[in-house]
């Protein structure tokens, strides 16, 4: 295999879309680009405009309830939340990126895939696993307190079960997003500009400080985003270790106080946050252009490590995988082997079949609908169009029961509007057709799922110069054959990347399955969570495991895949 | 092309999900808030007595209720199981479920753990009582859940978040005790006599207290009863922990049950009839007792040798329908109390 060309995995959109093989002038009419992409667009922004739309019901007293008593805490508590996630994120997720994309140490090679698995762990399991560990009644504390005959009260061990514990949880199991992103603009970084900085005499922390980080900021800024719009969706950590926050109150609201209207007024609040997020990574970039203009590529030599900086560079990196996923996954063991879990052998197959069909499934379609939205945008760049594809992609951010019960609303109609009609005239009833298969639940993980196959989707098209389709066009291609036998192959990483990186949280996905999945089907993460959820941590972790030990699989691709992408990674050095 | 091969795996694959679409003659459709594990074996032996194949979706019981409310007529639910009265209220209150008259459910389930008019029954009881730690505390000292909020108790007691409705049904029982204002007024000297802010599930509370971190935990008996059932460590905590039953000179101890109803637009309805009382039956109500340590609802029972060993208490005798009336009272009191 030859180097291919730039096979980018990430990096963001130019604000000013770079519009190749543009609308003819004077063409006027909506032609067939436009019209599918908002069709698909609208479909998937369906389940969130039906969720919003209970915003437009007048505030009840409810409201005036939440924002004299609670809101103030959701507010404050979430955007601690999100600060603190961002900054681990960050910490945890950027320096281990940079240390195994250009510097050489040992371990390297493992710790290249390894630093990955933690995004394998869903982070309700890690909450419960390292409660169970670091509790007040847990082995550890417990110990400690064998070995000293301290009582409670006697000294200082910090609360698992708190906001910090929580930021903690949340940064071991989302960092991987940051890390994937970063290393991926790491590695595709022009080698010119690192020679070139290098000849400048630029050491390995001022290459890092001041060229690779730069330009490898928007990279790193969609993996936090996307970190940050996990957090705030993020139900089950922060409802087991009692944080009131945007989504925990969403649900009080809801089911405790009965009021949908002022729930989706709460999940409306919620939304400018991301709003903010996603402006606020506009305007970072605001005149920046990041196509690379060198196609020139060769092995750049790492740099070697030694001594303390060879150490700290093994402990960055073995820190996060030791947390977020060594430690986790042998307690799992441990409990697993403890547990005898004998009613869910015979059809444990069967789960492990239904999570890998489902994310299989999920993964190709979110996909190719991401691929349609982000090639309409590029051809047919208008307002609406720019703006549907937002808002189809806003689904990240908002918890998987809020969608779920979107996507209930109108699937439900459609199936009773059919029936309606059908019994009238033809007096057959045609029952449900979409509620309660498998359809509502896939349809729920594309809305769901949608941003993250999106940004990966977008950023490897912005990537591929206009020039590229101008040349294919100007030899007569259509714009499906030119996405088809050019764009596809030079993003043939990325889409791979975006289908992992879906497939991976479909595996992980619990409410939209728990709510719209059809009689008698299980997957991994519904058997994990019903267990845990009745406080047997120790019985649900067969399945835990077993979520977890199917998402390496993918993951360990994943990490592959990237190290592929890397420009010249198998010319001779 | 490859990707085309892919592709025409990935939508054969999807074949293979395609669940059983034709309604088979003798079968009935369940929508259950409680989780597969603890209603399967029930419904195994049901179906191996009558031959009628029991279809399950587990999920949160308001995420159910909101699935039976969408799919109206259409829907293929016949049965709806849910944990806590409040939540069965609601369901009614939905219209999503119809009255059933039964002779052998009546005579089964005493008239306080059903639905007057027929739309649930419950099928299984537990008691939220007040837990002790052994020797640290003298149940003498304990009296009723009014006291608990007495500042006598200050740093002394574990109890779970507000969010939790078990805590939203006691809260309201409180509310139908003594009204709401002095429900507040409870919730807020409860809530400052906490040891720490709530956190976790019940039988992190029982650890919590075993481990020394509180003296007195407020949890369902089954939490307990089946910490005495499990591992080495939650067997020693258990063994700390004694069962006091409050308010038994006045109102009695806060009981919930979970129980079941017949969808309003039931096609299987017969079979769902049956499946209600084969739960009501004394076979499903010794199993309850035994795998899940839940009190039978149906008297002459036996009990549990752990649950026997709690021993004999006195029942809060309000229909249970009604604390589903006041759990939104309930949430926003605990609010304004700052019970998080």
């Amino acid at each position: 295999m030859s180097a291919q060309p730039e096979n980018l995995i990430a990096g963001p959109p130019p604000e000013e879309p770079a519009a190749p093989a543009r609308t003819r002038p004077g063409q006027r009419r909506p032609d067939l680009w436009t019209v599918v992409t908002l069709t698909v667009a609208a479909i998937l922004a369906l389940p969130v405009l039906v969720v919003f739309a209970h915003v437009f019901i007048p505030a009840t007293e409810v409201w005036l309830h939440l924002r004299e008593t609670v809101l103030a805490d959701y507010v404050i508590n979430s955007l601690i939340l999100m600060l603190g996630v961002g900054v681990g994120v960050l910490l945890l997720g950027v320096p281990a990126a940079w240390l195994v994309s250009l510097c050489d140490f040992p371990g390297r090679r493992v710790f290249e895939w390894a630093l990955l698995l933690p995004l394998a762990v869903p982070a309700y399991i890690i909450a419960y696993t390292y409660t169970g560990l670091l509790d007040f009644a847990g082995p550890v504390q417990t110990q400690i307190r064998a070995w000293t005959g301290w009582g409670w009260g006697d000294y200082w061990f910090p609360q698992i079960r708190s906001l910090p514990g929580a930021v903690v949880m949340l940064s071991l199991v989302l960092y991987p997003y940051v890390y994937l992103l970063s290393r991926a603009a790491f590695l595709e970084q022009s080698v010119c500009v690192l020679e070139v900085s290098r000849t400048l005499g630029v050491g390995p922390w001022g290459g890092f400080r001041r060229v690779a980080l730069p330009l490898a900021r928007p990279a790193v800024i969609t993996g936090l985003s996307l970190a940050l719009m996990e957090t705030l969706a993020d139900y089950g950590t922060v409802e087991y270790f009692g944080i009131p926050t945007f989504t925990t109150g969403i649900f009080r609201t809801w089911f405790g106080l009965g009021d949908p209207a002022a729930a989706a007024q709460l999940a409306g609040l919620m939304m400018t946050f991301v709003l903010v997020l996603i402006v606020l990574e506009r305007y970072s970039r605001r005149r920046a252009r990041f196509h690379h203009t060198s196609g020139r590529y060769s092995r750049l030599p790492r740099y070697r490590l030694s001594g303390w900086h060879r150490a700290g560079a093994v402990l960055v990196c073995v820190l996060p995988i030791a947390l977020g996923f060594v430690i986790p996954a042998l307690q799992l063991g441990q409990w697993a082997l403890d547990t005898t879990d004998v009613w869910m052998r015979p059809e444990f197959l069967r789960l492990v079949w239904n999570s890998i069909s489902l994310a299989g499934i999920a993964a190709v379609l979110a996909v190719v609908l991401a691929l349609v939205m982000a090639y309409g945008k590029r051809l047919r760049p208008s307002l609406a169009v720019n703006a549907a594809v937002r808002v189809a992609g806003m689904g990240y951010a908002i918890p998987g029961t809020v969608i779920a019960v979107g996507v209930i609303l109108p699937f439900a109609w459609i199936d009773n509007t059919v029936d309606g009609f059908m019994r009238e005239h033809f007096n057959v009833s045609t029952g449900l057709i979409l509620s309660g298969s498998l359809v509502a639940v896939i349809f729920a993980y594309c809305v769901r799922f949608l941003a993250v196959s999106l940004q990966t989707v977008e950023a490897a098209l912005t990537k591929i110069k206009p020039s590229m389709d101008d040349a294919a066009r100007s030899l007569g291609m259509g714009p499906v054959m030119v996405l088809r036998r050019v764009h596809m192959p030079i993003m043939r990483g990325s889409l791979l990347t975006a289908l992992l990186l879906v497939f991976v949280d479909v595996l992980k996905e619990l409410p939209a399955t728990l709510i719209l999945r059809p009689f008698n089907f299980n997957t991994l993460a519904v058997r994990a969570f019903e267990l845990a959820s009745d406080e047997r941590l120790a019985d649900s972790a067969s399945a835990a495991l077993a979520i977890v030990l199917a998402g390496i699989i993918p993951v360990i691709l994943l990490s592959r895949t990237i190290s592929r992408s890397r420009p010249g990674h198998d010319t001779p050095a | 092309m490859r990707t085309h091969r892919i592709i025409t795996t990935v939508l054969l694959m999807s074949l293979a999900l395609l669940p059983g679409i034709l309604p088979a003659q003798g079968e009935v459709n369940v929508y259950s808030a409680r989780q597969e594990a603890l209603i399967k074996p029930l419904t195994d032996r049901f179906t191996e007595e009558t031959g009628i194949r029991v279809n399950i979706v587990s999920a949160r019981a308001d995420a159910l209720l909101q699935r039976l409310r969408s799919e109206g007529r259409n829907t293929p639910a016949d049965v709806l199981v849910t944990v806590d009265a409040g939540n069965l209220h609601n369901a009614r209150e939905a219209g999503v479920l119809q009255p059933v008259r039964s002779g052998i459910l009546e005579a089964a389930i005493p008239a306080s753990y059903r639905d007057p008019d027929g739309y649930w029954y419950g099928l299984s009881m537990r008691a939220r009582p007040i837990l002790y730690v052994k020797g640290k505390v003298d149940p003498q000292q304990l009296s009723t859940y009014e006291d608990l909020a007495d500042p006598k108790w200050r740093a002394r007691i574990c109890v779970r978040s507000s969010s939790n409705v078990y805590n939203q049904s006691m809260t309201a029982s409180m509310i139908i005790a003594h009204g709401e204002e002095a429900a507040e007024a409870w919730a807020r000297g409860l809530t400052a006599n906490l040891a720490r802010p709530p956190q976790g599930g019940d039988r992190d509370q029982i650890r919590a207290a075993a481990a020394g971190q509180c003296d007195i935990v407020i949890a369902n008996t089954y939490y307990l009863g089946q910490m005495h059932e499990g591992d080495e460590s939650d067997r020693r905590a258990a063994e700390a922990i004694g069962v006091f039953w409050p308010n038994q000179d006045d109102r009695g101890v806060h009981v919930n049950i979970s129980g079941a109803g017949v969808t309003a637009h039931a096609r299987n309805r017969d079979n769902a009839v049956r499946l209600l009382e084969f739960m009501a039956g004394d076979e499903a109500q010794q199993w309850y007792a035994r795998a899940n340590q839940e009190y039978p609802v149906k008297p002459g029972v036996r009990w549990s040798d752990t649950l026997a060993g709690f021993g004999e208490f006195e029942a809060d005798g309000v229909n249970l329908g009604l604390l589903g009336a006041h759990n939104a009272a309930a949430v926003r009191l605990m609010d304004r109390a700052g019970w998080r």
